[in-house]
């Protein structure tokens, strides 16, 4: 039986990697290369958002000390979010974002078809529709990646360097800690040693396409989850809960 | 009955985004259920972060009120994830007159352009001006539209 602090850390988790990724794409609005690109990153923006925000809601029921989805999101400070440290990273070129985002669809693909039979029925339902647009998400950044990968020079040796400066921050979506294990030993949430052999042979299958080479792996150990954050997310979150936290109670 | 007449005043309430289908062509009622006196109406999001879905919520529980079948509790369901298969065929008929291609299978070569009817189309973008929505083209005629997405 898993402690409900435990079930709480988890959701939270998967909430606010959502929403930090959501929010990290909502500053690409009118700013992306083509109008079609700015489409797509604010479309995908807000499913993450809207997914974030179904997951806030359940945490906050869990937790039962009557916070909100909004009270979660925009009045907590860095130390409280449990999103994985790749989400938060700051976009870069678009090049960069699209790395960024292949590496974290590809993630939340296998997580959420894995969840989507979760013994927690709410997360399980959460998955369900998440995976399908997720996937949609996935087909996007892999093309991008593909066009990118293998386009001109200029774009390859960007994307290239894009994925060795990432690609230390992946070793924390797949390697489990005491509340991973916990989750997947209550059948709550997958097993992260088997979800990261799928995740490793998806994103190998496309890299290979954007004849890009796979990094050297790294190991050293991000801490995003439990709340250890790059410098990167508190600036983010200023921005983001300015608004509410100048003017509590604010609405539209 | 109240359940047919809920149902019934359903038919009159419209997506926002897409003013020619009701929120039962859509697909996102799932019941209406007479709980000992109580009314519940079941709705389901087609996108997790659809604006329209607040939207839907408050329109339902208007077009209730003026019919005087308050209070009515309209609640989400999450579970079993809407499908644009849900969508009706009377639904998929309004969409194609509006101008939005109506979801058929994943691939480019089904849908037909809702302007000419030719098949010869291509994809701007998988993403649209609403999370429901992707962006063609078509070869023939030339004029962009609007696919609505098999999700």
């Amino acid at each position: 039986m898993t402690s409900s602090e435990a079930r709480l850390r988890y959701v939270l988790r998967l909430a606010d990697t959502s929403l930090v990724l959501g929010q990290r794409l909502g500053e690409w609005v009118g700013h992306a290369p083509a109008l079609e690109e700015d489409l797509a990153l604010a479309n995908i923006a807000l499913d993450l958002i809207g997914q974030a925000r179904l997951l806030l809601s359940y945490a906050g029921e869990i937790e039962g000390r009557g916070r909100d989805e909004d009270a979660l999101a925009f009045l907590r400070d860095a130390p409280e979010f449990c999103n994985v440290s790749l989400a938060e990273q700051p976009n870069g070129d678009f090049g960069r974002t699209i790395v960024r985002q292949f590496l974290l669809d590809a993630w939340q693909v296998e997580l959420y078809e894995a969840l989507s039979s979760s013994a927690d029925a709410r997360l399980a339902a959460i998955a369900a529709k998440a995976v399908k647009e997720t996937r949609y998400h996935l087909r996007f950044s892999a093309g991008w990646l593909v066009r990118l990968g293998d386009g001109t020079a200029e774009s390859h040796a960007r994307v290239a360097q894009a994925l060795d400066a990432l690609w230390r921050f992946t070793d924390e979506l797949l390697t489990p800690d005491a509340l991973d294990e916990e989750i997947a030993a209550a059948g709550i949430g997958p097993s992260l040693p088997g979800l990261r052999a799928r995740w490793e042979a998806r994103v190998g299958a496309v890299l290979q396409e954007a004849t890009l080479k796979l990094p050297a792996a790294s190991r050293y150990p991000w801490h995003g989850k439990r709340g250890v954050h790059s410098e990167h997310l508190g600036h983010m979150l200023a921005e983001m809960q300015h608004l509410p936290r100048t003017f509590p109670g604010v609405t539209w | 009955m109240v359940n047919e007449r809920v149902w019934q005043a359903l038919r009159s309430v419209m997506d926002p985004e897409i003013p020619v289908l009701s929120v039962l062509d859509l697909g996102v009622v799932r019941y209406v259920r007479d709980d000992g006196g109580q009314v519940r109406v079941g709705i389901t999001p087609t996108y997790s972060g659809c604006p329209a879905t607040e939207v839907i919520q408050r329109s339902i529980e208007e077009a209730l009120a003026r019919e005087d079948l308050d209070p009515v509790i309209v609640e989400t369901v999450l579970s079993p994830p809407w499908t644009s298969e849900w969508l009706s065929e009377e639904g998929r008929r309004k969409l194609q007159a509006f101008g939005i291609a109506a979801p058929t299978a994943r691939t480019a070569s089904s849908v037909a352009c809702p302007h000419c009817g030719s098949h010869h189309v291509e994809r701007v973008s998988e993403f649209g001006s609403t999370p429901c929505k992707a962006h063609y083209r078509c070869v023939d005629c030339l004029e962009p539209f609007d696919v609505f997405k098999c999700i």
